[in-house]
């Protein structure tokens, strides 16, 4: 079936439908990560947005339930170039089109989506639909574009109550350290499939206890730290500031979220009291605004925003450079920074905007881009250590 | 970290001649870190036996010495130009061997020169197998269960306790050299010597088959603070078990999910992290196709065929960057030049897919095995790019130049299911066409990937193109099929052929439907960052994105396709010098090439740069969008040649020599009549198409007989013959492949081969050096020692060569170069054959005469006169030195294949030797090609009847050198007659010890062995040659070889005139 993309500029693609079938009206974003769509797909932090990946052969190799981000797809759609016909994968449940059908994702294949990326770059994100209505008409539809806004998201993706996830006690819990997998033909083909390996060497989280505010959390976070043997509960994204402190964490997380982080007036004035505590406080792109609007900074909408998994940061501490996974339209500005509250942590090394700030005389740091990767490099991971490492000097303190 | 101001003058080592395993690529990142050095100030030395590269020129490097690569030269050149540093990450295996010995040697640290780049300790940690394994184990990286041997006894005891089937993998050689698959104790003990032999260190690893498990490439990158990024991943379609360099490869890898993209992209930077590598690198991984388990294969710690080709298929210029790096800077400083707004911390996203397809040499030697194992043999490779898989190895299969041109080319129609399923068994440079005929045939995707372990995914999309060719065949032919049919790169040809409709019609039908090629950028940043320098691809049913431009002056160079036997390095030379000239010129340059191992796909040669096959059909297309205002053909080899005629039929007018002259040139009716004209003698002949013609023709001119088809490189499919057997035969081979052109039979005349390289500009002609071949005719000018100037031809036949180089470039209208070859025989002078075009001995007669040609042959086609130049018409003065070029071949790579010389080309590269004598310049082209004697002192002569008599001379020669000479009954006869001391072997058929188990015993220097005629392979003769090569005993099977070696050994001296080309001229 015929679809079209419609972008706010008048601009229309026609190509093949995909998912849904039904019509949907977003802001249209990039990403040019060349594997990890389902990681992607299931990021909260594309709540409100419909997504263009810029690669252009995707659904190779299927969904593997086990390696979404949430327990749904988030964006309102999607755009792709080719659609795969053949998911080849040992761990495939089930192909991407069976993936968007099942939870009702609309999107379009077939479309040149480097027309589409050069588009968005040169003039910005910008808002468009995605349609199977042949009989479109523009007249109608361009100011519907214009008028439509994503408004509050966070309060779709966050969780609607508090819950537990214990650390391990064994690293063998987490599956077989990256490298020493071995295979064995006997569990796989009585179906058994062997869990991912993970990255983590040690369990140097043992015994803390971490609160993570789910601002529209990625899995991985959670599993990032919990890998580590962090206990780690997650409070949904209004929880009082109050409520979180009464259970007395080691150290707090602000997780990723979706949408323009002005948005967020009631989070951040929590915020505001947990910056006014003496727990560890380590944020992640949304919390990493978040954070920054708290304690007076500002934030400004980048013209087409950062999404995919190459651009480099540099640690601004050790001088080091790290490839990122990233994912934001937002970001701190740094010139309006009040250098007795927090300085920059992190930059970006194309394009110098902020990547992450250390606050000024508290136990805080924030990054804007992933550490928790997934899908991306997994260069700055050791940022959960670092976490770690400064709920444990809290504590011996 | 800002540049290290310590480094002043670098001396950079190449990597010599071209050799299957070690190619173009190592032109291309020595002539970019080169460029990257000199941009920074940094005075460059740069050493490497092989004139036919850019690298050695003049304007690449400051100091340039074409120097056997061997460590007593190379110690020389260092005393001489006293570098502060060395760089020898760039010059291959064969570079980076150099420089390890010159730092464990102590020789670096005594005369004060650093190692740039990686250091020496690094090297080894990477390149001996104990130590890396170690080293891999210590970060918890895993490798295949593996042991190092040096023995072949402690082989097959290590194998019995991990199990058949076992790796075998020589440390410190070259494109898997020696290695193989064993799968019993017999085939383990062959490979086991053959690869102990062939490992500088002696050593073998013998490791756990993983054969069948997906083969994926990491490039990476690490700067010296420790920062570290993966330029491209790449997958094998080709599972474990293929060398990479012969596998079809795809970037970036398109089965793998994040999960194992992420572990195998960590592993990749916690390797080089450990092992401390300042510079690009290479990680390979084996994947279990269905787990997480991982092995590592093997590491680089220097820039590699794999580098390049994912420099190409990125954007991101892998060498410049090593460069930088080697100088002190750190990657968030380097600008990433494509781009120009980001860095080389950047890691390259593409928005495209990249296939690789090698281009193998089994159509030059049809003897030989096709099996493709873990021992490279490929001699080149293209590379194409599309917005889909199906589309872009569409486009390289075209791009191979093999009489290819989508998945039906070869037909295995005739097999049945049953055969098929054995056929697919067989590992081959045909599996994927075999996979076609197997799906067309209805086999399942799980049938087919249980026998090759290809990918799921990869067997679809061949299913795809398979249905795309039933439904083509099945019609009718509507707008909407044929959209599809060019999404997936079809061409007009295929499509014609599958449908019934004129190729004319499908175009029109094109044209009218708007069904065009459009042209996208590879950018590094999948369109996230506008590009300053960026390349093109095409695709079809998307925006165009390549801009036409209004210069005063545009023109389209064509490049010359992937490098093969024939058509090599030095077409890739010409182009290069050619668009360069044309740019200065004040034109807009504009190349069309699909190798990713050659400078001319550099992303900053031309102006601009389209990666794209070379057909008529995709130059057309090219050609409608920028309409250039002309075309050169004559640097390009005969891939561009062959393109002449589409060109003038799309109005692109042709500089330089005409076409109807070029066909005049090969057209044998016309060329007699300029013969006649100019009263040039040649040896008589006629032009055949049939074998009974052919065989009317010998018998008329009286047998030897040369057979050969017109319009070919490289003396393809030429042969002697003695009978009217053998013209059968030949005639046979020959016509395997359909013949546009007929058949050429000239009588032999035995003599002294000589050529020239000229250029005329349409009234004067410039000839720079006159070259005279070591061996008489009949040995293809290829294979021939070339020695400039011509050292034993009087001054009149050199007169007449002027004036008959002069008469034929004038008849045929020559505007720029021409090539001739010539027989010398007393004072007679007669024309083998004329080539109005640039030719093999281009490069190399530009840089021993210090005369730029192909940079006057391109001012000249755009009108200027040789005097206008600057230089006198006529032949040059000669140099006071001499200048030998020496072929070299891989036959030791190339399992069966015949080796001795004759008219057909069988060298796959050269190298130089200059020198004050000619003793002097002959030792050291031997030296450089690899023929470093004595180390026993004993060699073995077996040659034909007819040689018996030189073989006496050369015998008393050798053994005045103090040989032991070995022969075989009947040569042993002839030298003991004769005086000359000789010990009897038996023949092969005759009890041990034969001459075999003497050349296996390790003890022999040399070969001499002159084949008896014809091509009966099963010749005792056939199977000396080959144990001799693969025992890395250097073989001779040319008495005028064989000379010439004895004559530079007489001279054996170790202290080398050391000449800088760069100052000649």
């Amino acid at each position: 079936m015929k679809a079209f993309l419609i972008l706010e500029d008048g601009t229309v693609f026609a190509g093949t439908s995909i998912g849904a079938r039904r019509e949907v009206i977003s802001e249209i974003v990039f990403n040019t990560s060349m594997a990890g769509y389902l990681e992607v797909l299931t990021d909260p932090s594309y709540a409100g947005q419909a997504i263009c990946m810029t690669y252009p052969l995707i659904g190779n190799y299927g969904v593997c339930r086990e390696d979404m981000e949430s327990k749904k797809p988030w964006p309102d759609g999607f755009i792709v170039r080719e659609l795969s016909r053949m998911a080849s994968n040992f761990r495939k449940d089930i192909t991407i089109q069976e993936f968007l059908e099942q939870y009702d994702i609309p999107g379009i294949a077939g479309i040149d989506t480097r027309a589409l990326t050069k588009i968005l770059r040169e003039k910005g994100t910008m808002n468009g639909m995605i349609t199977t209505n042949e009989a479109y008409n523009l007249n109608t539809i361009l100011p519907q574009l214009k008028s439509y806004t994503t408004g509050k998201v966070v309060e779709k993706v966050t969780c609607s109550h508090k819950y537990e996830i214990k650390g391990v006690t064994s690293l063998s819990e987490n599956g077989p350290l990256s490298g020493q997998a071995k295979f064995d033909r006997e569990a796989f083909v009585n179906g058994q499939r062997e869990m991912r390996p993970s990255i983590t060497k040690e369990l140097n989280g043992k015994g803390k206890r971490v609160a993570l505010l789910d601002l529209g959390a990625k899995d991985n976070i959670a599993h990032s730290l919990a890998q580590r043997g962090c206990d780690v509960t997650i409070y949904p994204a209004f929880t009082k500031a109050e409520e979180i402190l009464a259970d007395r964490p080691d150290g707090i997380m602000l997780s990723n979220g979706p949408g323009d982080p002005k948005e967020c007036v009631e989070v951040i004035e929590e915020i505001k009291k947990l910056y006014e505590s003496d727990v560890p406080i380590f944020a992640i792109c949304l919390g990493h605004q978040l954070m920054a609007l708290a304690t007076g900074a500002d934030t400004f909408k980048m013209k087409y925003g950062h999404r995919g998994g190459n651009h480099p940061v540099k640690d601004l501490r050790t001088g080091r450079v790290y490839i990122s996974s990233q994912n934001h339209g937002y970001v701190v500005d740094t010139d309006r920074l009040n250098p007795g509250v927090a300085v920059p942590a992190f930059v970006n090394v194309n394009d110098g905007t902020n990547e992450g700030l250390s606050y000024t005389g508290k136990n805080i740091f924030t990054v804007q881009f992933h550490p928790e990767a997934c899908p991306g490099p997994q260069d700055s991971s050791y940022l959960f250590d670092r976490f770690i490492q400064m709920m444990e000097e809290e504590k011996n303190a | 970290m800002p540049k290290n101001p310590s480094v002043k003058r670098v001396m950079v080592i190449g990597s010599g001649p071209i050799v299957i395993g070690q190619a173009a690529e190592f032109d291309y990142a020595g002539t970019q870190a080169c460029r990257s050095l000199k941009e920074e100030g940094v005075e460059v030395i740069l050493v490497n036996s092989n004139p036919a590269t850019i690298m050695t020129d003049k304007n690449i490097a400051d100091k340039v010495y074409i120097e056997p690569l061997n460590v007593r030269v190379l110690q020389q050149i260092i005393e001489k130009e006293k570098p502060d540093s060395i760089l020898p990450t760039l010059g291959g295996q064969a570079g980076l061997n150099l420089g390890m010995e010159l730092a464990e040697s102590g020789f670096l640290e005594v005369h004060g020169v650093k190692l740039l780049g990686t250091t020496a300790a690094t090297i080894k940690k990477a390149e001996d197998r104990q130590e890396f394994k170690d080293t891999m184990e210590k970060i918890g990286e895993p490798c295949a269960a593996s042991k190092v041997v040096e023995t072949v006894e402690d082989g097959v005891a290590f194998t019995r306790t991990i199990g058949y089937p076992v790796v075998l993998r020589p440390a410190y050689t070259l494109g898997g050299s020696g290695g193989g698959i064993a799968h019993n104790q017999e085939e383990l003990e062959s490979i086991l010597e053959n690869g102990l032999r062939l490992s500088r260190v002696g050593q073998v690893l013998v490791e756990r088959c993983i054969a069948g498990w997906k083969e994926i490439e990491y490039e990476v990158m690490r700067d010296g603070a420790g920062n570290c990024i993966t330029v491209c991943n790449m997958e094998n379609i080709d599972p474990v078990g293929v060398h990479t360099g012969d596998s079809i490869v795809v970037a970036p890898s398109q089965t793998l999910g994040d999960k194992e993209y992420q572990m195998l992209r960590t592993s990749a930077l916690n390797i080089i992290n450990e092992l401390q590598i300042t510079g690009g690198c290479n990680v390979q991984f084996a994947l279990h196709p269905t787990s997480f388990e991982y092995c590592v294969i093997e590491v680089n710690p220097r820039v590699s065929r794999s580098s390049a080709l994912a420099s190409k298929a990125t954007g991101y210029p892998i060498a410049k960057v090593a460069a930088k790096i080697a100088l002190g800077y750190t990657l968030d400083e380097i600008k990433n030049a494509i781009t120009g707004k980001t860095y080389a911390s950047f890691e390259p996203t593409l928005d495209y897919c990249v296939v690789k397809m090698p281009r193998l040499p089994f159509d030059k030697f049809i003897t030989a095995k096709r099996t493709l194992t873990t021992q490279m043999k490929a001699t080149g490779e293209v590379m194409s790019i599309c917005d889909n898989f199906e589309g872009a190895l569409m486009k390289a299969i075209r791009s191979l130049e093999q009489h290819v041109d989508c998945l039906l080319s070869y037909d295995f129609s005739a097999l049945s299911l049953k055969e098929l399923e054995y056929r697919l068994k067989k590992v081959d440079d045909q599996r994927i066409y075999v996979i076609a005929e197997a799906l067309r045939k209805g086999m399942d995707y799980d049938t087919i990937h249980e026998i090759t372990m290809i990918d799921h995914w990869f067997i679809d999309k061949l299913a795809i193109l398979v249905e795309m060719e039933r439904a083509l065949s099945d019609g009718p032919l509507t707008v909407e099929l044929l959209k599809e049919a060019k999404r997936i790169e079809f061409p007009d040809s295929v499509i014609s052929r599958l449908t019934g409709i004129s190729e004319e019609e499908i175009k029109k039908l094109r044209y009218d439907n708007g069904i065009v090629a459009a042209y996208k950028m590879v950018d590094t940043c999948a369109a996230e960052f506008e590009a300053a320098t960026p390349y093109y691809y095409s695709v079809y049913g998307s925006e165009n994105e390549a801009v036409k431009t209004n210069p005063p002056q545009k023109v389209l160079v064509l490049g010359s396709g992937p490098i093969r036997i024939g058509q090599g390095i030095e077409f890739d030379y010409c182009s290069v010098h050619a668009t360069w000239a044309f740019a200065k010129a004040g034109y807009e340059t504009i190349i069309i090439n699909n190798n990713p191992e050659t400078v001319s796909t550099d992303f900053d040669i031309a102006d601009k740069l389209y990666f794209e096959p070379l057909t008529p059909e995709d130059v057309e297309s090219i050609v409608n969008i920028e309409k250039p205002d002309g075309a050169v053909v004559q640097f390009g080899g005969q891939t561009a040649i062959k393109l002449t005629e589409s060109l003038m039929k799309m109005g692109v007018p042709i500089l330089g020599t005409k076409a109807e002259d070029v066909d005049a040139a090969e057209d044998r009716e016309l060329f007699d009549k300029i013969l006649e004209q100019t009263q040039i003698p040649r040896a008589a002949g006629g032009t055949v198409y049939t074998a009974a013609q052919a065989k009317e023709v010998a018998n008329r001119l009286g047998y030897p007989v040369l057979v050969r088809p017109s319009y070919v490189l490289g003396g393809q499919g030429m042969q002697i013959a003695i009978s009217d057997e053998e013209i059968e035969e030949f005639m046979n081979i020959i016509n395997r492949i359909a013949q546009d052109h007929p058949i050429l039979v000239d009588k032999y005349l035995e003599g002294k081969e000589i050529e020239v390289d000229a250029v005329c500009d349409g009234t004067d002609i410039l000839i720079p050096g006159i070259m005279e071949h070591i061996e008489r005719t009949g040995v293809h000018s290829g294979d021939s020692i070339s020695v400039y100037p011509a050292f034993t031809i009087s001054d009149r036949v050199k007169e007449k060569l002027t004036e008959y180089t002069r008469r034929l470039a004038k008849a045929l209208h020559v505007k720029g170069l021409i090539n001739i070859q010539f027989i010398a025989i007393g004072e007679d002078v007669y024309v083998i054959e004329v080539n109005p075009r640039s030719s093999r001995t281009v490069p190399y007669i530009s840089k021993v005469t210090g005369i730029p040609i192909v940079d006057l042959a391109t001012e000249v086609m755009i009108g200027k006169t040789i005097r206008e130049l600057g230089y006198e018409p006529g032949l040059c003065p000669e140099a006071d030195y001499f200048a030998i070029k020496m072929p070299v071949f891989s036959f030791e790579k190339i399992r069966g294949a015949e080796i001795s010389l004759g008219p057909e080309m069988k060298s796959t590269g050269e190298c130089l030797g200059i020198g004050r004598t000619f003793k002097e310049a002959l030792y050291k082209a031997f030296l450089g090609a690899g023929v470093d004697l004595p180390r026993h002192k004993q060699m073995i002569i077996t040659v034909k009847d007819a040689d018996k008599g030189e073989a006496v001379e050369l015998g008393r020669r050798f053994e005045k050198l103090g040989y032991t000479i070995y022969a075989t009954r009947s040569t042993a006869a002839a030298l003991n007659d004769a005086g000359v001391k000789a010990r009897k072997v038996n023949k092969i058929s005759q009890e041990s010890p034969t001459v075999l188990d003497l050349i296996l015993g390790h003890r022999i220097d040399l070969v001499i062995d002159t084949p008896t005629q014809g091509r009966d392979k099963s010749r005792d003769g056939f199977l000396i040659r080959r144990t001799a090569i693969e025992t890395g005993v250097n073989c001779i099977t040319a008495m005028d070889t064989a000379r010439a070696l004895v004559t530079s050994l007489e001279n054996a001296n170790d202290k080398f005139t050391l000449i800088d080309v760069a100052s000649i001229g």
